[in-house]
C-alpha cells in the first residue's frame, strides 16, 4: 500500500488506512536503530528542506535525523539566520525553497494554516511540524506508535490529555488519530483551556483530574505555558500544580499498567514531578526514539514508498 | 440626451409600485412614469428593458473607498466604478481612511474628489472621535455642514461608554445616525475568526458572538437612554438580532444591516484558511444564517450592506492570523440577494429591493431610493435570469470569497443622475 498524496498537513485529513500504514511503516525503520549502522539509501539524491520559523530542539533534532538516515540531503533553515527578517513572506520563501528543487519541505510555523499555505503554492511534499495551535501530526504518530507498541492495541485504548487543550496543537493531532483509530478521549484541564466545542471531535471533557484518571490505559500530560497565567487563563501555577499536577500520590491512583507520556519539554514540578517523569510508567524517552522512526515512515510514503519493498 | 426605459417591470418599494410600466428620464430627472410613453421626440434614446426589472438606483449604506491613504487598494474612481459595475449608484463611504474623514476638510475632499472622478453618487460618514481613537468627539456638527450624513468609528467601537453615550446624546441635535461597529476589543482579542467547533479544530482563535450582543446591548441602552438615533453595522448573530428586535418593539430608535456574506457562508468556509472567509464580525455559524434571514424577513434587520473592504492579494495572500479582515462586495451584492434571499424565498423581490434603496434612504435621510416623479433618476436595471460564475471585478482588488461561485440575477444598466454608467457590465467612460 502507498500513501497516496503529496503533503502530511494533519492527522484530520487522514483516515484510519493510511495511520495504520504510516504507524506499521515505521516498524522496519525503528529495528533499524539497533544495527550499528542506521543508515539506507531510500532518500539518495533527494533533497529536505527543514524550514523552521520558530524554535524547536527535538523536532528539529528528529527530522534531520531522520532525513540523514535515509540518506537525503538536508538544508536547515531558521528565522533568525533566513531572509524572513528582511520581511519575506512565507509563499516567496516556499518559492525559493522550490527553486532549489527541493523535494521535502519540513515547515514548523507558528501560525496555524501556515503549512497549508506553502503547500497550495508549491509543488514540493510539505509536511508539518507543528503550525500555531493547530496540528502536529508527526508528534501525534509517534504517540499513537509509542501507545501501540506499549499496549498492544489503540482500539479501545483509555487516553487522557491533560493541560492546555486550548493551546495544544499536539492535543488536537492526538485527538484525531486517536479518535480515527478507536480510542477513548478525554481531555481534562481548566474550564479556561478547554476550547469551545471540543465534544464535537469525539472526546469526552472533564474539569477534575482525580475523578478520571483510575479509568486511563494512558496519562499524556501536556506542557503548560507559563505564560498564560499573564493572559487570565488560570490564577497560578501553584494552583495549576495542585489541580492537574501528575505526581506519586495521583500515580497510586491509577492502574498498576498506567504509560505516562510528555511531548516535550517538561515543566518539571508543574505538569509532572520529576519522580514520576523519570519512573517506570514513564515512556517520554521512549517517545523521542520513537519519533524519528515514524518521521523516516512518512518520508518514505511521501516520496512513494510502498510497505511491501520495505519488509521483503 | 433623455432616456426611455421601456417594457419593465417596475419596482419601487417606496411608491409600492410593482408594475409594467415606461419611465421617461429628462434632464437627469424621472419624468413621467406611465404606460405605453411614446419616444416620439427626437432627443429620446430607448432602453428596450423587455424581461428586466427596473428598481430605483441601490445605495450601499456600508462601503470603503479606502481614498486617501490606500489608493493601491481602492480609490474614489475605481470604487465608484466597482459600484456601477454592480448596480449600486450611491456609495456611503466609511471614514477609516487615513487620515480619518473627522473634520470639515477631510469630507469636503472626499466630496469634491467624487465631484470629478467618481461615477455613481458618492455619501460621506464623518467619524465619532477624533482619529477613530474612541477618546474625544470630533465636531460632529462641523462634519454635517461640510455633508457628512452619519457619523461612525467603523473598523473600532467607541469602547468608552460615556463617549458614546455623549455622541448619541450630542448628534441627536442634528438627528445624524451613529452607526456603531459594535465589538467588545477584550473579548474579541487577538481573534481571526468566529469561537467555535471550527475554530477549535483550527487552532485558530475565536472570536465569540458576545464580542458583538455585549457591544449591541450596550448601545441599545444608551440609545433608549438618550433618544440618539441608532444604526447597527453589520450584524452577524443570532442574538444580536433577537436583541435588536426586542428595542424595536420597545420603540428605541434603532435600525441595522447586515452584508450578503452573514446570510450566505458559515465559518465552515474558514476551515481551507481561504483568507478571503476573513471578516469583523466573522462569517458564523449556520444557525445564526438562519436567524440572520429570519431577521431580513420580519424586517427586525432593515437594510443589506455590502462592507465592500478592498485588499490587495500581496495582504491577503499570507498567513490566516496575518490577513487584514475585509472583503469586496459592491459587485455582488445583487446576484447575492437574488440568489440567496429572493431564489430562496426568505423575501418577494419588492421586499429585497426595499433592503437597499429606500430603507438605508430614510436610515441617512438621503433624497435617493424612489421614482418619484422630479427625483434624481437613479436606477437599476436588473435580469434575474442571467447567470454568472463571479470570477473578475472592476474594483482594484480582488478579495471576495465568492470566486468561482455561480450566482444569477446580475445588474445590468446602472443609471446615475439620468446617465448611464453601466450598461451589459461595460462602464461608461
Amino acid at each position: 500500500m502507498r500513501l497516496k498524496r503529496k503533503d502530511l498537513l494533519g492527522l484530520e485529513d487522514l483516515d484510519a488506512k493510511e495511520i495504520e500504514l504510516i504507524l506499521k511503516t515505521a516498524k522496519p525503520f525503528k529495528e533499524l536503530f539497533t544495527r550499528s549502522i542506521k543508515k539506507v539509501p531510500t532518500l539518495r539524491g533527494k533533497t529536505v528542506v527543514n524550514l523552521f520559523y520558530e524554535p524547536s530542539t527535538r523536532t528539529k533534532a528528529s527530522f534531520e535525523l531522520a532525513e540523514k538516515r535515509l540518506s537525503a540531503d538536508v538544508l536547515n533553515i531558521s528565522v533568525p539566520t533566513s531572509s524572513v527578517v528582511k520581511g519575506e513572506t512565507l509563499i516567496d520563501t516556499g518559492k525559493t525553497i522550490e527553486a532549489m528543487m527541493a523535494d521535502f519541505v519540513v515547515i514548523r510555523h507558528s501560525m496555524a494554516g501556515a503549512p497549508h499555505l506553502l503547500a497550495k503554492e508549491i509543488k514540493s511534499s510539505v509536511i508539518n511540524a507543528g503550525d500555531g495551535t493547530h496540528e502536529h501530526p508527526t508528534q501525534a504518530l509517534l504517540d499513537m506508535f509509542t501507545m501501540k507498541e506499549k499496549k498492544g492495541t489503540l482500539k479501545g485504548l483509555r487516553v487522557i490529555l491533560i493541560g492546555d487543550i486550548l493551546h495544544s496543537r499536539v492535543a488536537r493531532s492526538n485527538i484525531w488519530g486517536l479518535t480515527k483509530m478507536g480510542a477513548k478521549v478525554t481531555v481534562v484541564g481548566p474550564a479556561t483551556l478547554i476550547p469551545s466545542k471540543i465534544e464535537k471531535m469525539g472526546v469526552d471533557v472533564s474539569y477534575h483530574l482525580e475523578e478520571v484518571i483510575s479509568k486511563a490505559d494512558v496519562i499524556y500530560t501536556l506542557r503548560i505555558q507559563k505564560e498564560r497565567q499573564k493572559q487570565h487563563l488560570f490564577p497560578s501555577l501553584r494552583e495549576y500544580t495542585e489541580l492537574y499536577g501528575i505526581n506519586t500520590a495521583r500515580l497510586k491512583m491509577m492502574k498498576k499498567n498506567v504509560i505516562i507520556m510528555h511531548p516535550g519539554p517538561m515543566n518539571r514540578g508543574i505538569e509532572i514531578s520529576s519522580d514520576v517523569a523519570d519512573g517506570p510508567h514513564s515512556v517520554i524517552t521512549e517517545q523521542i526514539t520513537n519519533g524519528i522512526a515514524i518521521r523516516m515512515a512518512i518520508l518514505y510514503l511521501l516520496s512513494g514508498g510502498e510497505t511491501r519493498e520495505l519488509t521483503r | 440626451m433623455n432616456l426611455l426605459v421601456k417594457g419593465a417591470r417596475v419596482i419601487d418599494p417606496s411608491k409600492k409600485l410593482d408594475k409594467k410600466i415606461d419611465i421617461l428620464i429628462e434632464n437627469g430627472k424621472i419624468a413621467k412614469l406611465s404606460q405605453n410613453i411614446l419616444s416620439k421626440k427626437a432627443n429620446v434614446k430607448v432602453i428596450d428593458a423587455k424581461g428586466k426589472v427596473v428598481i430605483p438606483g441601490i445605495i450601499d449604506m456600508h462601503t470603503h473607498l479606502r481614498e486617501p491613504g490606500r489608493e493601491d487598494e481602492e480609490t474614489i474612481a475605481t470604487g465608484t466604478r466597482a459600484a456601477a459595475a454592480g448596480g449600486v449608484t450611491s456609495v456611503v463611504c466609511m471614514p477609516n481612511t487615513q487620515p480619518v474623514i473627522d473634520n470639515q476638510a477631510q469630507v469636503e475632499l472626499i466630496l469634491n474628489k467624487a465631484q470629478k472622478e467618481g461615477l455613481v453618487n458618492v455619501f460621506v460618514v464623518g467619524a465619532i472621535t477624533k482619529a477613530s481613537k474612541g477618546e474625544e468627539l470630533a465636531p460632529i456638527g462641523e462634519l454635517q455642514r461640510a455633508g457628512a450624513v452619519a457619523i461612525s468609528d467603523d473598523g473600532n467601537p467607541v469602547m468608552n461608554s460615556q463617549i458614546m453615550r455623549r455622541a448619541l446624546e450630542y448628534s441627536k441635535m442634528f438627528k445624524l445616525p451613529v452607526i456603531s461597529h459594535c465589538e467588545d476589543l477584550d473579548l474579541s482579542k487577538d481573534g481571526v475568526m468566529n469561537e467555535g467547533y471550527n475554530s477549535t479544530i483550527l487552532g485558530l482563535r475565536g472570536i465569540p458572538t458576545e464580542s458583538e450582543e455585549i457591544m449591541i446591548a450596550r448601545d441599545i441602552k444608551l440609545a433608549q437612554m438618550t433618544g440618539g438615533y441608532l444604526h447597527i453595522a453589520h450584524v452577524s448573530s443570532k442574538d444580536s438580532v433577537n436583541l435588536i428586535r426586542k428595542a424595536k418593539k420597545q420603540k428605541i430608535k434603532v435600525s441595522c444591516e447586515t452584508c450578503p456574506h452573514y446570510f450566505t457562508l458559515s465559518d465552515d468556509a474558514v476551515v481551507t484558511f481561504d483568507t478571503n472567509t476573513k471578516i469583523k464580525p466573522p462569517l458564523r455559524t449556520k444557525e445564526d444564517i438562519r436567524a440572520i434571514k429570519q431577521g431580513i424577513k420580519d424586517g427586525t434587520i432593515d437594510c443589506i450592506a455590502t462592507d465592500h473592504a478592498p485588499h490587495l492579494d500581496m495582504e491577503k495572500n499570507q498567513e490566516y492570523e496575518l490577513a487584514p479582515f475585509g472583503i469586496i462586495g459592491l459587485e455582488t451584492l445583487v446576484p447575492l440577494i437574488i440568489t440567496e434571499l429572493v431564489d430562496k424565498k426568505v423575501l418577494s423581490l419588492p421586499e429585497a429591493i426595499k433592503k437597499v434603496t429606500i430603507n438605508p434612504a430614510r436610515v441617512l435621510n438621503l433624497k435617493k431610493g424612489t421614482l418619484s416623479v422630479g427625483s434624481n433618476a437613479d436606477l437599476t436595471i436588473i435580469d434575474l435570469n442571467l447567470e454568472k460564475t463571479i470570477s473578475t471585478f472592476m474594483s482594484k482588488s480582488k478579495n471576495s470569497p465568492f470566486i468561482g461561485r455561480k450566482l444569477k440575477g446580475f445588474a445590468i444598466l446602472t443609471m446615475v443622475n439620468g446617465k448611464i454608467a453601466m450598461q451589459d457590465g461595460k462602464i461608461s467612460k
